[in-house]
């Protein structure tokens, strides 16, 4: 374990509300993990009138195949002990049904369609921000908070968006979707702590859970094996194909597209080439394309993967009031790990979007996000689109 | 009890008896084995019967056909598995304990106001030649509706088919006669009347065949192995003597829940109350709130200060849609946005007026902003 405790100056936070926190109720969005956990003793240690509530999204029993596994699992009761060590009442609301609709089977098809998608956007676009969010203000809350490491700054043009101050924790990419709306409802307590400041909190405050790991994987993707939970979501529907060279030649079979990424490199199961491959004879190989009308993988040398413009749809402006005619240079992140590159964003109308990349990119994937930062301050999310196609347009 | 809390939840549980607590005070501390052969478990064993009779005189029973169990999930365990019939009836809004102990059960729909319909109950027990176990509650949980279990036990008995109630929310609300009834066996259970967790019976007509779900040193005449639960047992009879003793008790609690229903039903004309034109325990309110989930209303109840619920609740607090009022086919709203408050002998008019201003204002907040 590690000694090192940053020092914590003022651990009083101010939530931002003109009454005193004891007239101010809020919602913190519970999970059981340490950040959420910190999120609502905070609150609670700066006295406002704090609801914990914890959604259960699914039959964990179910998921892990495990018989008899009770139906909350363990992250339920953590959050429910948090609660109670800190004096907050606290719920557990079954979301189930909403979180398979609007999550899960979304997750499954977008697989299907040879996409690789991300559900938590999906988790905190519907279920969180709109279905817990409808919920907090049923309940008379003035604002829900949630553990996530994004900032929210009232701004002269209204709230916005920014990244968390702690580079490696950051979660903007994942809340693009968030609306105005949504934004000002929110709030986001943890966003100018690092992790190591969070985990300091959680120790001083005694919390239960203060030496609880991070979740790693998909929530309802236990082990990280998300093949698994599309075969079972969609049984028949993983079909076997050809993987072909982009220059025409077949090179082998595969049991389901579901199991390739865009860019992909290892794993491709063309041992021939591989062999070919470590005595230098041909370019390692990459998954170009997923073709799941004709079930096929595509694949090539990495030259292949480069793409100098991305299409999206669905997107979320956040940004300063500009005409939709208006090109406007961005910052875009293409998916959740990579550093933000430079680009030109064009908006036509139905929310849909061309982003032009000053440097072509390699293995941009449909169904990740687009996420828009702002090219003049870095930390400022504009927001973001689904990708739904790329192109290259100058070939050199 | 907290005292910043109204506890309108009595059908959930209920709190223990003054009478109860000072009975279960004094025999606290004894080594009560009445398997014993000394003079202590002779005690205990003169506790036990006595607590036996006490119950059996609140259902006119003989009281040696009561059979101490953990409560009512294990009395209705014990009747649906113990007489291995292969074809059980059931109705479509018992308890979880029932139908989970008899999950390949035919189940019997309800009416609109949640009455079990009689002639399909009949129709299905004639098509198997009555060759069958026939179970169906008393009162249901979450609307308190009353069956007809009279009704239901004659038709029963036409095809010679054998009867079981789950009388738990009945007891000690309604007067239940088991000798008159025509039953095989009924379940109760000791905290919904205002004795402890823990106990409960199931009282088995002369003649049924059970086979124990528990062996051992065969204790209650070797159909529920195990040293007997002596204290639950003690505060089970006390309470039901309580009960027994306070026939007024019901009627003032009833005349409470008229007085909710009615001051509810002039602030909010169009208010719908459940079942309420039918024969129900005179405790309960089932009450649908337009445009707030049962969920939303339960906490925003408890955050007021007022502990009700929702349906039956989950081990792990969440609410679930209820199959009780979705079997009743009246409607997606009143599946989704019921809430069930109960009465007790603590409640107060304080308490309602309360209730009543606090239901206004989770409707007025939640269906103002939309």
């Amino acid at each position: 374990m590690s000694t090192y405790v940053p020092c914590i100056m003022d651990s009083r936070i101010d939530l931002g509300f003109e009454g005193p926190p004891s007239k101010t109720r809020v919602v913190v969005a519970m999970s059981g993990g340490v950040d959420s956990s910190v999120t609502a003793a905070l609150a609670a240690e700066a006295g406002y009138d704090v609801i914990g509530i914890t959604l259960q999204l699914y039959d964990h029993g179910e998921t892990l195949r495990k018989k008899g596994a009770c139906c909350a699992g363990v992250d339920i009761h953590d959050a429910r002990n948090v609660a109670d060590q800190i004096g907050i009442p606290h719920y557990v609301l079954d979301y189930e049904s909403l979180f398979r609709n609007a999550v899960i089977d979304d997750f499954a098809d977008s697989y299907l369609r040879g996409e690789t998608p991300i559900p938590c956007v999906r988790c905190n676009q519907t279920v969180k921000f709109q279905d817990l969010l409808k919920t907090a203000k049923d309940l008379g809350a003035d604002a829900l908070c949630t553990g996530h490491y994004v900032k929210r700054i009232v701004g002269d043009q209204g709230t916005e968006l920014h990244c968390g101050e702690d580079p490696i924790k950051d979660q903007s990419y994942f809340l693009f979707a968030t609306t105005r709306e949504q934004l000002d409802y929110l709030r986001f307590p943890l966003g100018h702590l690092s992790k190591d400041e969070t985990r300091a909190h959680a120790a001083r405050l005694k919390l239960n859970v203060a030496e609880k790991a991070d979740s790693q994987d998909i929530c309802f993707v236990p082990g990280g094996r998300y093949s698994d939970v599309v075969k079972r979501l969609r049984p028949g529907a993983i079909d076997p194909g050809k993987i072909i060279h982009i220059d025409g030649s077949i090179l082998g079979d595969h049991d389901g597209i579901i199991n390739f990424t865009i860019g992909q490199r290892k794993g491709l199961g063309i041992g021939g080439r591989v062999a070919a491959e470590a005595i230098g004879g041909s370019p390692p190989l990459y998954v170009l394309e997923l073709d799941p009308a004709q079930k096929t993988v595509i694949v090539g040398p990495k030259s292949a993967l480069a793409r100098d413009t991305v299409i999206v749809n669905q997107i979320n402006w956040i940004g300063p009031d500009t005409p939709l005619t208006a090109s406007i240079d961005v910052l875009v992140k293409l998916r959740s790990t990579q550093e933000p590159v430079h680009g030109t964003l064009d908006r036509g109308d139905n929310d849909e979007g061309r982003i032009i990349l000053q440097q072509k990119q390699f293995g941009i994937s449909s169904g990740q996000a687009a996420v828009f930062y702002s090219a003049e301050d870095k930390s400022r999310v504009l927001g973001g689109g689904w990708i739904v196609g790329t192109e290259l347009t100058h070939k050199m | 009890m907290d005292n910043a809390s109204i506890y309108l939840d009595y059908n959930a549980t209920t709190p223990l008896r003054a009478e109860v607590k000072a009975e279960l005070l004094d025999a606290l501390g004894e080594p009560n084995n009445p398997s014993s052969i000394h003079s202590l478990g002779r005690s205990a064993r003169r506790r036990l019967e006595k607590s036996r009779r006490q119950i059996a005189t609140l259902i006119n029973s003989p009281p040696e056909n009561i059979i101490f169990t953990s409560g009512g999930t294990e009395a209705n365990n014990l009747a649906l598995k113990g007489g291995q019939y292969t074809d059980i009836i059931v109705s479509s809004v018992e308890h979880e304990a029932v139908l989970a102990a008899a999950v390949n059960a035919k189940k019997i729909s309800v009416d609109k106001n949640g009455i079990v319909i009689l002639s399909e109950l009949e129709n299905v027990i004639a098509d198997i030649n009555g060759d069958c176990f026939v179970s169906i509650m008393w009162a249901n949980n979450e609307t308190g509706v009353i069956q007809p279990i009279k009704e239901i036990v004659e038709i029963a008995s036409k095809y010679g088919a054998r009867v079981h109630s789950d009388a738990v929310q009945a007891l000690g609300k309604i007067p239940i006669n088991f000798r008159e009834s025509g039953l095989s066996m009924m379940s109760i259970s000791a905290h919904k009347i205002g004795g402890p967790t823990g106990i409960g019976a199931l009282v088995v007509a002369d003649g049924v065949e059970l086979k124990p779900a528990l062996v051992g040193g065969g204790q209650e005449k070797g159909r529920r192995s195990g040293t007997e639960n002596i204290l639950g047992a003690i505060g089970f009879g006390k309470a039901a003597e309580v009960v027994a003793q306070n026939p007024a008790e019901n009627k003032r609690v009833k005349n409470l829940r008229d007085l909710f229903e009615t001051k509810l039903s002039r602030c909010f004309p169009k208010v719908n109350i459940l079942s309420r034109n039918v024969p129900r325990l005179g405790n309960t309110s089932a009450i649908v709130m337009p445009g707030v989930l049962a969920e939303t209303q339960v906490m925003g109840f408890d955050l007021e200060g007022i502990c009700l619920s929702a349906g039956a609740a989950c081990s792990s607090g969440k609410v679930k849609r209820s199959h009780v009022v979705e079997a009743m086919k009246i409607g997606d709203e009143p599946a989704t946005n019921t809430i069930r408050v109960s009465l007790g002998w603590d409640s107060t008019e304080i308490e309602i007026d309360f209730l009543v201003n606090s239901w206004l204002k989770i409707y007025n907040r939640a269906n103002k902003k939309i």
